[in-house]
């Protein structure tokens, strides 16, 4: 458990020092969400009809656009080939990364989601489920996209590609979140879409982290 | 010849049955040849190397 | 006979080459069969007219989008767990044809549409998830080109394949409850109308030409494949020699 938790601390002190990163994700969601009303029309009805759709969906880019950390530098300057040596399976470093990335890009996203969802008039009524569904659900997002952010490892420019490989992989995470959110605002019930959301990142939580170590594998051949 | 042209007419819907059959047709076509050419003109290059090779080997000797 | 007894690339070469011209005449035939069996037998519907016609065209195209899907990852499946040499090349070969199919089912669906619901596209669930499936294959593709390393660029696609498999059916299940949520449950799916007897003919007849034309184009985009394998690494050696 030890080196798990040094894995986890080491990239949270990376992100700090560098900073950046997280401050750049959360910025990009704002910029994206403003956007909307800029795009559409300023009507409070509108926006908070399609307020927590604009809301999911800009977390949705933002968490993909951070996803290049995740793995990149500490390949290229091969400290990640000596985290393989640290007696940790691959499996728990990949793990400990995405717990890392979750916390510096996914729980800042969550903790801004409320102010922009003011901005866009969403009903109160939503608030609570909003929080719920990114709380769940963003894990998700940090999960799936390891995968990506996996894969393309060792390919130039990657970015593209990247989100190619993974919006697709989101499109549950999106439907389920935003579905809940709806639900709570037309009063119905949301407990089956967050259970679904919980079901989902439930399972991500084995699969993703042995998926992307092997692909992790590959390219440290 | 009225039979042909109600054939044609597809009960007035000609404008979407048509084209409809005819992109599937072309696409598969299309597929189909490209496969086809691919493999042809990977067996022509490979046939070149092999024999630029035994050549080679030849002159070695 | 075990599985690795095609392994033999010279071996498969041989038998692929014998087997390639029967099925792309099978498949003509079973395309004319249906064809002539689909514009001129099958009465026109009495609710969408002639409309249904396209149906012979689309319901085997988006059927083939799925099943090319399924060969995929059984064949990535296959190529990462037994290392079967022909596993990847033929998951490799699969994945365009999937996504002509999956292209041909998608603008299919919309000409039926036009008629049917009165504009070109309507986020019905169907043609939803057959729009992600078309991404899904599209990602597969762009992997295997952009990394250079055959050997590793096979075995991420393989691994991206199989995550894809594991995630088509969750998609197509949450694609089916966003659905429900914002159709109402009048609109026309694209299910077609109740099949007739006299259209399951034609229908499967489609559905088998499609299938054995898969084989067909199958077996000479592996023998491509192989032979470019082959000529990379003779390259290879000329430039190290």
């Amino acid at each position: 458990m030890k080196p798990f938790g040094a894995v986890i601390a080491r990239d949270l002190r990376l992100a700090v020092r560098q900073g950046g990163a997280t401050f750049l994700a959360l910025v990009f969601f704002l910029l994206t969400v403003t956007l909307f009303p800029l795009g559409i029309g300023p009507e409070p009805a509108i926006l908070a009809r399609v307020a927590p759709g604009v809301l999911w969906v800009a977390a949705l880019l933002a968490a993909m656009l951070s996803l290049d950390r995740l793995f990149q530098a500490d390949f290229e300057d091969g400290s990640l080939e000596q985290l393989t040596l640290s007696g940790l399976p691959l499996g728990g470093i990949v793990l400990a990364k995405i717990i890392a990335h979750w916390l510096t890009t996914g729980l800042p996203l969550l903790l801004a989601a409320p102010v922009l969802a003011v901005l866009l008039n969403m009903s109160d009524e939503g608030f609570a489920a909003l929080l719920l569904t990114m709380l769940i659900g963003t894990p998700a997002l940090s999960l799936i996209g390891a995968i990506g952010a996996a894969l393309t490892l060792t390919v130039r420019r990657g970015g593209v590609l990247l989100s190619l490989l993974v919006l697709p992989l989101y499109i549950p995470v999106l439907i389920f979140g935003v579905s809940a959110i709806d639900a709570a605002v037309h009063g119905l019930n949301a407990k089956p879409h967050v259970l679904l959301l919980a079901a989902l990142t439930l399972a991500a939580i084995p699969l993703c982290p042995w998926a992307s170590a092997a692909a992790v594998k590959l390219s440290l051949e | 010849m009225d039979a042909i042209g109600q054939f044609f007419a597809m009960g007035g819907y000609a404008a979407y049955v048509w084209p409809a059959f005819a992109i599937v047709l072309v696409v598969m076509a299309l597929m189909w040849f490209t496969g086809i050419h691919g493999w042809r003109k990977s067996e022509q290059t490979l046939a070149a190397l092999r024999s630029n090779r035994r050549q080679r080997e030849g002159d070695a000797e | 006979m075990s599985m690795h007894y095609f392994a033999n690339p010279t071996r498969f070469n041989r038998l692929a080459g014998r087997i390639q011209p029967w099925a792309g005449g099978l498949a003509a035939i079973l395309l004319v069969v249906g064809l002539y069996m689909a514009l001129f037998e099958v009465p026109a519907d009495y609710q969408q007219g002639d409309t249904v016609r396209i149906m012979f065209v689309h319901v085997p195209s988006a059927w083939m989008a799925m099943f090319c899907y399924s060969f995929l990852a059984v064949a990535s499946a296959v190529a990462l767990i037994w290392k079967h040499p022909l596993a990847d090349l033929a998951a490799k070969a699969s994945a365009p044809i999937g996504a002509g199919f999956t292209f041909l089912a998608l603008v299919t669906g919309s000409i039926w549409g036009k008629p049917m619901w009165g504009t070109w596209w309507v986020w019905d669930a169907r043609l939803t998830s057959v729009l992600i499936l078309f991404f899904l294959y599209l990602g597969y593709m762009a992997l295997w080109q952009s990394i250079e390393d055959g050997q590793k660029a096979a075995k991420a696609a393989a691994v991206l394949a199989l995550v894809g498999a594991v995630n088509v059916p969750i998609i197509k299940f949450s694609v089916d409850w966003w659905n429900t949520l914002h159709q109402p449950a009048s609109v026309m799916r694209m299910d077609g109308p109740a099949i007739h007897p006299s259209m399951l003919w034609p229908l499967l007849i489609m559905a088998l030409a499609f299938q054995v034309y898969f084989v067909a184009l199958l077996l000479a985009r592996m023998r491509m494949e192989l032979n470019l394998r082959r000529i990379r690494a003779l390259r290879l050696a000329e430039r190290s020699s």
